[in-house]
């Protein structure tokens, strides 16, 4: 049995790798995942990956920001230590708005930012899971689980045929610590 | 990626001949793997001078008070909030560049927003070592947080100075995060090509980048979102800022065109900074390829629109001090002109106004060395503003009884130099360290807007002969492109 992990296709253009999906998807061979050194615009409907729903996430914690620093401010300004400035209401909602506001941005920045690490499996010192060192430079690399997509030499075919100018066959999945 | 095709008459963004993705990578990564030229280093050397200078005058400032600096009874302000608020200012446009340009979809910040964020980030730093060092006691400076504390007090939120607390721990902080979240994939490309100590320690900044395609579309996501509330949150700080001295009933504080007008130049005098850093930058580590003529050009033109909003904003406050009856408003306005800091006034107008103006002829706009000596001029002109705003107002006041001068010791004079000594110094830092241009954004560009595929859609030569002229005409003002190579095309 053979012992690759992975096939690579790589590609130095990203028009031809998307060409390249399209092949594969034709001869029904399913896509790992796709590896570029920039944003490929339309790739995700491609390969099918559902929209981000980081934008619920940051809505949320704007919400949880605002709500908290108003909370803040209505019990040391009305409730704990109500001051007398001038026969003033105590309850003055135009004097919170600048807190307000800032703790609502500085929530969903934060909150924002940590759900997308911990959504992409992001952290400080986590191992890059790379699996060929140029696909963050120049290349462009569609990685095909070959344990599930046989046989092995018509992949490469298709590869080549669709422009990679290289295919690896690769015995690890990672190769960033060889 | 199937359609990537932009009009010919649009000037390249990205200029030379045979870029490639690699090359895109070994030119913006060269500084960042080699040794540093002899440019970097005299650079660094007088930075760091100027760093040490900052620490003697900040520490003197700790152990002696402000005691140290030229302020009396009637001046309580001048070199520490005209420093913060100069500094505040120029970090704004790192903001814009990296916020609101990519709301509006414009490519041409792609090659300057990471040294500009850079650039936001410390200028910051430098404003907020003036606030903690004007507050007399700096190992109080805990006291304007909302914490628990043993006094059982809160702080007052109707205070602007607490506003100022919040927008500026705020805009920091999202500004680090925007910046970082950017850098991730750039410094997965340096770990890549490094190795031993540098790729550990760079596979740790990276958190782990991989490149996947949900992993871009996410980071998209948040790049765009953080876009969207960054934007609202750099208007809001410096209108914060500016509430600083709004909210007060001193004349020539106490007016409501000040948020609008502190923002307008809080971005000219931003990107005047970042001019004054880009234009070194690219001809140090030859990044003439990336920052051209086109960033030049339009970095000068919203320095000429926001300097023509900040001269609007000049007339207003003389307008609304003669239209207000109010006879101290008016002689603050007088005195900025007649009284004994008129020199500090002239400058102020000269160098934000007059000078700026030139920038309506192209031929100006896109001269280097004319665009480097204007962002100069357009940085003393704004510190100059904020010196006029706190100096003259404050030494003639209500009662002319109080009325002082004030004269900087060689404290506050030593803290501000030692500022621009240690905002240069983190600057030439970041230029060895990390990318100073954001490559995976650049590389987007390579299909649609640079000269080579531009060049090749002229030489399949289905396109209107009239664009094609006036294309090339444009690259007359580029220093980058060769015109030699389409007298044939």
């Amino acid at each position: 049995m053979s012992s690759t992990k992975y096939i690579l296709g790589l590609f130095d253009d990203p028009d031809v790798m998307m060409h390249g999906i399209d092949k594969l998807q034709k001869n029904s061979i399913s896509i790992y995942d796709v590896y570029t050194p920039m944003p490929i615009h339309g790739i995700d409907a491609k390969l099918g990956v559902r929209e981000s729903r980081l934008g619920y996430a940051a809505f949320m914690f704007g919400c949880l920001g605002g709500t908290v620093i108003f909370s803040i401010i209505y019990y040391f300004l009305v409730h704990d230590w109500p001051m007398n400035i001038g026969g003033k209401p105590y309850f003055a909602i135009p004097d919170f708005v600048p807190a307000t506001f800032e703790w609502t941005v500085l929530f969903t920045a934060f909150g924002m930012s940590f759900t997308f690490f911990y959504a992409t499996h992001l952290f400080p010192g986590r191992a890059p899971r790379v699996m060929d060192l140029r696909a963050t430079d120049d290349r462009f690399v569609i990685a095909i689980d070959a344990k599930t997509n046989v046989p092995h030499e018509d992949i490469t075919n298709i590869l080549k045929e669709a422009g990679a100018v290289e295919v690896k066959h690769n015995t690890r999945k990672y190769v960033s610590y060889e | 990626m199937a359609s990537h095709k932009e009009s010919i008459i649009r000037e390249p963004l990205v200029t030379g001949k045979d870029i490639t993705y690699a090359k895109v990578t070994n030119d913006v990564l060269a500084p960042v793997e080699n040794a540093p030229n002899k440019a970097w280093w005299i650079g660094f050397i007088v930075s760091v001078i100027g760093a040490g200078l900052w620490v003697v005058s900040v520490s003197w400032t700790f152990w002696f008070g402000i005691g140290s600096w030229g302020l009396n009874k009637t001046v309580g302000w001048a070199w520490d909030i005209t420093g913060f608020v100069w500094w505040v200012g120029i970090g704004h446009a790192g903001t814009l560049i990296s916020a609101i340009l990519l709301l509006f979809r414009q490519n041409w910040r792609n090659s300057i927003n990471r040294s500009a964020e850079a650039m936001t980030i410390f200028a910051v730093i430098c404003a907020a070592t003036y606030v903690v060092s004007h507050m007399g006691r700096p190992w109080l400076a805990y006291w304007p947080l909302p914490l628990p504390n043993q006094f059982v007090l809160g702080v007052n939120f109707n205070s602007p100075l607490v506003w100022d607390v919040f927008a500026i721990s705020t805009y920091f902080s999202v500004s680090l995060v925007f910046w970082y979240i950017g850098l991730l994939p750039d410094i997965a490309t340096i770990r890549d090509r490094a190795s031993g100590l540098r790729r550990r320690i760079y596979s740790i900044a990276s958190f782990g980048w991989t490149g996947s395609v949900k992993t871009w579309q996410r980071f998209e996501t948040v790049s765009l979102i953080l876009a969207g509330i960054s934007t609202p949150l750099v208007l809001s700080v410096h209108t914060i800022v500016s509430m600083d001295f709004a909210t007060s009933l001193e004349p020539g504080w106490h007016t409501t065109i000040f948020p609008p007008y502190f923002v307008a130049g809080a971005i000219f005098s931003g990107f005047a900074m970042v001019q004054t850093l880009l234009l070194v930058t690219r001809k140090v580590l030859g990044l003439e390829n990336y920052i051209t003529m086109f960033h030049i050009e339009s970095m000068n033109k919203i320095i000429l629109v926001t300097g023509s909003i900040v001269g609007v904003a000049y007339l207003t406050e003389f307008f609304i001090a003669y239209y207000s009856g109010g006879e101290y408003e008016q002689y603050t306005f007088l005195n900025r002109f007649t009284g004994p800091f008129w020199w500090a006034g002239c400058m102020m107008y000269g160098c934000n106004i007059l000078m700026t103006q030139v920038m309506w002829f192209k031929k100006i706009r896109t001269n280097i060395a004319m665009a480097w000596v204007l962002s100069i001029i357009v940085n003393i002109g704004m510190w100059f503003e904020r010196f006029v705003i706190i100096v003259t107002s404050l030494h003639r006041d209500f009662l002319p009884s109080s009325w002082s001068m004030f004269t900087p010791t060689w404290v506050d004079v030593s803290i501000f130099v030692g500022s621009i000594g240690l905002f240069f110094t983190l600057f030439l830092l970041f230029l060895r360290v990390l990318p100073s241009i954001a490559m995976a954004e650049v590389k987007l560009l390579l299909k649609s807007s640079s000269e080579q595929a531009k060049k090749k859609q002229i030489e399949e030569g289905h396109l209107d002969p009239e664009q094609v002229q006036y294309y090339k005409d444009s690259l007359i003002a580029y220093d980058t492109v060769d015109l030699k190579e389409y007298e044939n095309a």
